[in-house]
């Protein structure tokens, strides 16, 4: 095994945190991930990237619990699983976006950050209700924390309209603030640029990466602008048709034939 | 166990159980095509019923306006008359104005309707229990009875003909007119109707004066089996436990789940009401369907869906 | 000119996070409460409260319980008629058994029952979603109703099903029963929906509150993000009912004073609560006091028009009254299908514009 300390934009890598291994999972006859196994290093940013229906989207939501795959283990900070609820996995430490943004629309900014913040509050319905007291300061003392995701992903101006009004980009980042404010030890990150131009894509990146750098969270993130995989990612898996293709640092994944011929048969960007 | 008995009771149930097909027969068709949970369909079987008898009866308005009466083929010819201008005018007044609602907003403005059409019934009518007579033969069937010893109505052996007559016509009408296949298509996607031609207002009067004749022919049977009254409108109560049951946009399931609702509740009158005072009959279909549910989720013919994020 | 956010910083959380940001609405609600508390006790009379106030603040309550679970959780009962009988004859066995214990502590104590059998029924909810579970609560307001019916434990063994509130004292004031001043029972009921209608306002705005917007707005993403759908939707469930339950309490022992299952309970309460909820505004603690006031006030209004008025015979008045009824609920949901609570806000929103239109 190599050195679990490897460099990579200056910043440390550190052990495995998350393993997948021999995943298969199918939807009737569809199969969506064929026997894919990766690992993902602490303090990591791991892009997968692969042509739509590759099973991108599926490999996420297998990690967080949302799908269960027929075959293979997940393993977790040491816990392994083959199964588990999403909650489970939130409380666990992992939060994610997603392709299609998944606010909840009849709320303000302020309360969709707020709600990324339910598995660490703690006061019960009483003190709730009546609103003294713990709950009270555990109300204040969360918005606070959350009042400086706002300021760092810069969107103060909108917190408290209902996030069904933002236009896209800014729902985009809204629903990054809701994943932050969990304060997760692994962030999966499905398309956070996709629709988006270059002038937004670049502040996603630099929040990405500051998101990185500052807390050290673990990044899983889907992407299809190489640009942008090949400048933020330490390294790289990709997918086809349900099949791990290609797994190494962006530059190897770059020249490996298979992943240029996927790419050129199916034409990305 | 009294075998013959047994019969009986399942053959009644089924025959009861029918009927509740027809009323969730409405209920399917107008959700299907519109997304809507029309909770007025009681109440529309109710007001189809009232104006039959209006058209039938000496007392009736249209008696005194046109000092004649209709025959019974007529009168309901008649009544699906204005079942179809009340579709229309449901359209025009009501669903125009609220297209891309929220299902509950919808729903609310059928209840809406009920009250309405409830309050105007009762106002051009009365709310007299009136008797319904259009020639439906009535007592037990004799040849049943003679030969095996079941009593089994007549009505209701009539009814349940009329009703699986009825999912037949429609049937035929969803899988070979025009007009059918739109409708099924719009069910599927509000594009695919409009390029076959037919405009959605279209469709939607279009289809809830098809559940106005399902209507009617409900609050035929229902009214000549026990006179036309305000509880008629209580039997779309019985018909929703069929939709959780069978599905709120499958037509086999709003039939099939009709047939185990009626069974399972004249069953569990006589088997199990004794034990707990009776007149469960209100809310058994409800458990019955509950119960159900908890180990099928999806219902009868449902698919299991994976959703997706 | 006087309604203005403007001048008035927030220079902490806490008066940001306060029930009532802006000075003005504070000040409009304080008048409220103070007209309500020290003026309508004396001009009060028996027809006053139990056609108007008593009504109004029992289906108040009602209404946010629904409200928060159909407005804010997103589960839509119709099983509220339900629940309020087993408020009122949780109250009914209570008072009975225990004719010495405080009758606040006797409304709380049939809520807490409430929410245990709220509870039971929500169960379902787990399972199924959208309108499926709409009919399944269907369950609970039929079985319900059948099993007070059917058992006369539940009036004492009385024959017709029939309850009857005895006299309540409270603090030397007779609050229930016969000849009850109606200025008290008011005072009673008052008291109860104000407190508790700030509790639940508390509840919407905090943890809770969110996890069940959550549900309600999008569930898988709620889950994913670690809400937990049976928790939440199962404590939806229990303060709902929670406060129905109240409601039903104050519904028999302080303005019906008797009760029938059949005909109190029926489904038509469900459908009435509903209304009020959706007319107020879904997801508002005020809407449900908008709405309610709506739909306690509209029959006496076109009763009185028509009857006294128009001198139209009782019966048709009652035929026209459902018909009109139905015609403005669509009307209602036509225009505004938001409730009232938006129309409030938009009133709001122009106030502190004025007089300058832009
Ligand atoms: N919930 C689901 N039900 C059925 N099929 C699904 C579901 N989710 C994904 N799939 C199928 O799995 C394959 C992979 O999809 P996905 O993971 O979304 O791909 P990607 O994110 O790489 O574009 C596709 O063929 C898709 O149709
Ligand atoms: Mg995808």
């Amino acid at each position: 095994m190599e050195s679990a300390a490897q460099m990579s934009h200056g910043k440390k890598i550190g052990d495995i945190v998350l393993a997948v291994e021999n995943i298969s999972l199918s939807f009737g006859g569809v199969r969506a991930l064929s026997d894919i196994s990766f690992q993902v290093r602490e303090h990591q940013v791991l892009s997968i990237i692969g042509p739509n229906g590759a099973g991108k989207s599926s490999m996420l939501n297998v990690i967080n619990g949302f799908y269960h795959p027929q075959e293979g283990l997940i393993t977790y900070r040491g816990v392994t699983r083959k199964q588990m609820k999403p909650h489970e996995a939130a409380r666990q430490g992992i939060a994610r976006t997603f392709q299609n943004i998944a606010l909840f629309k009849g709320m303000s900014t302020l309360d969709n950050i707020m709600t990324g913040r339910n598995t660490i509050m703690k006061s019960g319905l009483l003190w709730q209700a009546l609103r003294i007291g713990p709950a009270l300061n555990e109300e204040l003392a969360h918005r606070e924390r959350v009042e400086q995701i706002i300021d760092f992903l810069e969107i103060e101006h909108i917190r408290k309209t209902p996030v069904g009004k933002l236009p896209y980009g800014l729902q985009k980042r809204v629903e990054l603030g809701r994943a932050l404010a969990a304060e997760p030890s692994m962030l999966l990150l499905d398309e956070p640029m996709a629709g988006m131009n270059i002038e937004e894509k670049q502040d996603m990146s630099r929040f990405i990466l500051d998101v990185n750098n500052e807390f050290g969270t673990t990044i899983v993130l889907i992407e299809h602008d190489m640009g942008v995989v090949m400048d933020i990612s330490d390294h790289v898996v990709v997918l086809d048709y349900g099949k791990k293709i290609g797994d190494g640092l962006p530059d190897e994944v770059r020249n490996n034939q298979d992943v240029i011929d996927a790419y050129l048969g199916v034409s990305h960007d | 166990m009294d075998w013959l008995f047994f019969t009986e009771i399942v053959i009644s149930g089924l025959m009861a159980g029918v009927m509740y097909s027809l009323v969730a027969l409405g209920f399917v068709l107008i959700f299907k095509a519109s997304g809507i949970f029309n909770f007025a369909q009681g109440v529309l079987a109710l007001f189809a019923a009232l104006a039959l008898y209006d058209f039938l009866a000496p007392e009736g308005w249209f008696n005194q306006l046109f000092g004649f009466t209709l025959p019974v083929p007529l009168a309901i010819l008649a009544t699906a008359g204005v079942m179809v201008i009340v579709a229309w005018l449901i359209e025009r007044l009501v669903l125009r104005h609220l297209v891309n609602q929220e299902g509950i907003i919808l729903f609310m403005a059928t209840i809406g309707l009920a009250y309405v059409l409830e309050g105007v019934g009762d106002i051009l009518f009365g709310s007299d229990v009136k008797p319904l007579d259009i020639g439906i033969p009535q007592g037990a069937h004799d040849y049943l009875l003679d030969t095996y010893g079941l009593y089994i109505e007549k009505l209701e052996i009539f009814a349940a003909a009329t009703a699986a007559v009825m999912v037949a016509v429609l049937a035929v009408f969803f899988q070979y007119t025009r007009i059918g296949r739109a409708l099924r298509a719009v069910a599927d996607d509000h594009q695919a109707a409009l390029s076959v031609g037919i405009s959605l207002r279209t469709i939607w009067v279009i289809v809830w004066a098809v559940a106005g004749f399902v209507a009617l022919v409900a609050g035929i049977m229902w009214g000549s089996k026990s006179g036309v009254q305000f509880s008629l409108s209580l039997i779309a109560l019985k018909a929703l436990p069929v939709l959780i049951l069978g599905g709120f946009t499958s037509v086999p399931g709003a039939i099939i789940g009709g047939l185990i609702i009626g069974v399972g509740e004249k069953l569990a009158e006589i088997y199990i009401g004794p034990f707990v005072g009776g007149a469960i009959e209100n809310w058994f279909a409800y458990m019955l369907a509950l119960a159900f549910l908890l180990f099928r989720p999806q219902g009868l013919f449902g698919e299991k869906i994976i959703e997706r994020v | 000119m006087f309604y203005r956010e403007t001048g008035q910083f927030k220079t902490s959380y806490t008066a940001d996070e306060a029930i009532f940001p802006i000075a003005q609405d504070r000040w409009f609600i304080f008048g409220v409460i103070a007209i309500a508390v020290f003026v309508v006790p004396f001009l009060i009379d028996d027809y006053g409260a139990n056609a108007v106030l008593l009504p109004f603040l029992a289906y108040a309550l009602a209404a946010i319980g629904l409200n928060i679970l159909t407005g804010y959780c997103g589960q839509v009962s119709l099983g509220t008629g339900g629940f309020m009988a087993v408020g009122a004859y949780s109250t009914y066995k209570l008072v009975t058994a225990y004719p010495d214990l405080n009758l606040i502590v006797i409304v709380i104590l049939s809520g807490l029952i409430t929410a245990a059998v709220g509870v039971l029924f929500g169960l379902p909810s787990l399972r199924i979603k959208g309108f499926y579970l709409a009919v399944a609560t269907l369950a609970a307001q039929f079985f319900l109703v059948w099993m007070f019916n059917k058992f006369d434990w539940f009036c004492n063994n009385c024959a017709t099903g029939q309850i009857t509130m005895p006299t309540v004292d409270m603090f030397g004031l007779q609050i229930t029963g016969p000849g009850a001043d109606p200025a008290t029972r008011y005072l009673f009921c008052l008291g109860i929906v104000a407190v508790f209608a700030l509790l639940a306002k508390n509840i919407v705005r905090g943890r809770i509150g969110r996890e069940w917007m959550a549900i309600r707005d999008m569930d898988i993403a709620a889950e994913i993000i670690g809400i937990r759908p049976l928790q939440a939707k199962l404590s939806a469930f229990a303060v709902s009912s929670f406060y129905v339950g109240m409601a039903g309490s104050l519904y028999f022992g302080v303005w019906l004073s008797s009760a029938e299952p059949g005909e109190a309970f029926d489904i038509n309460q469900s459908f009435l609560v509903l209304f009020m909820v959706i007319i107020g505004g879904l997801g508002s603690i005020m809407g449900s006091f908008l709405g309610a006031a709506f739909i306690v006030l509209m029959p006496l209004v076109l009763k009185n028009f028509m009857v006294d008025g128009l001198n139209i015979a009782v019966v048709t008045a009652k035929h026209v009254e459902i018909t009109l009824m139905g015609v403005l609920i669509i009307f209602f949901l036509i225009v505004e299908p938001h409730g009232l609570a938006r129309l409030w806000q938009i009133a709001k929103e122009k106030l502190r514009l004025w007089p300058f239109p832009h």
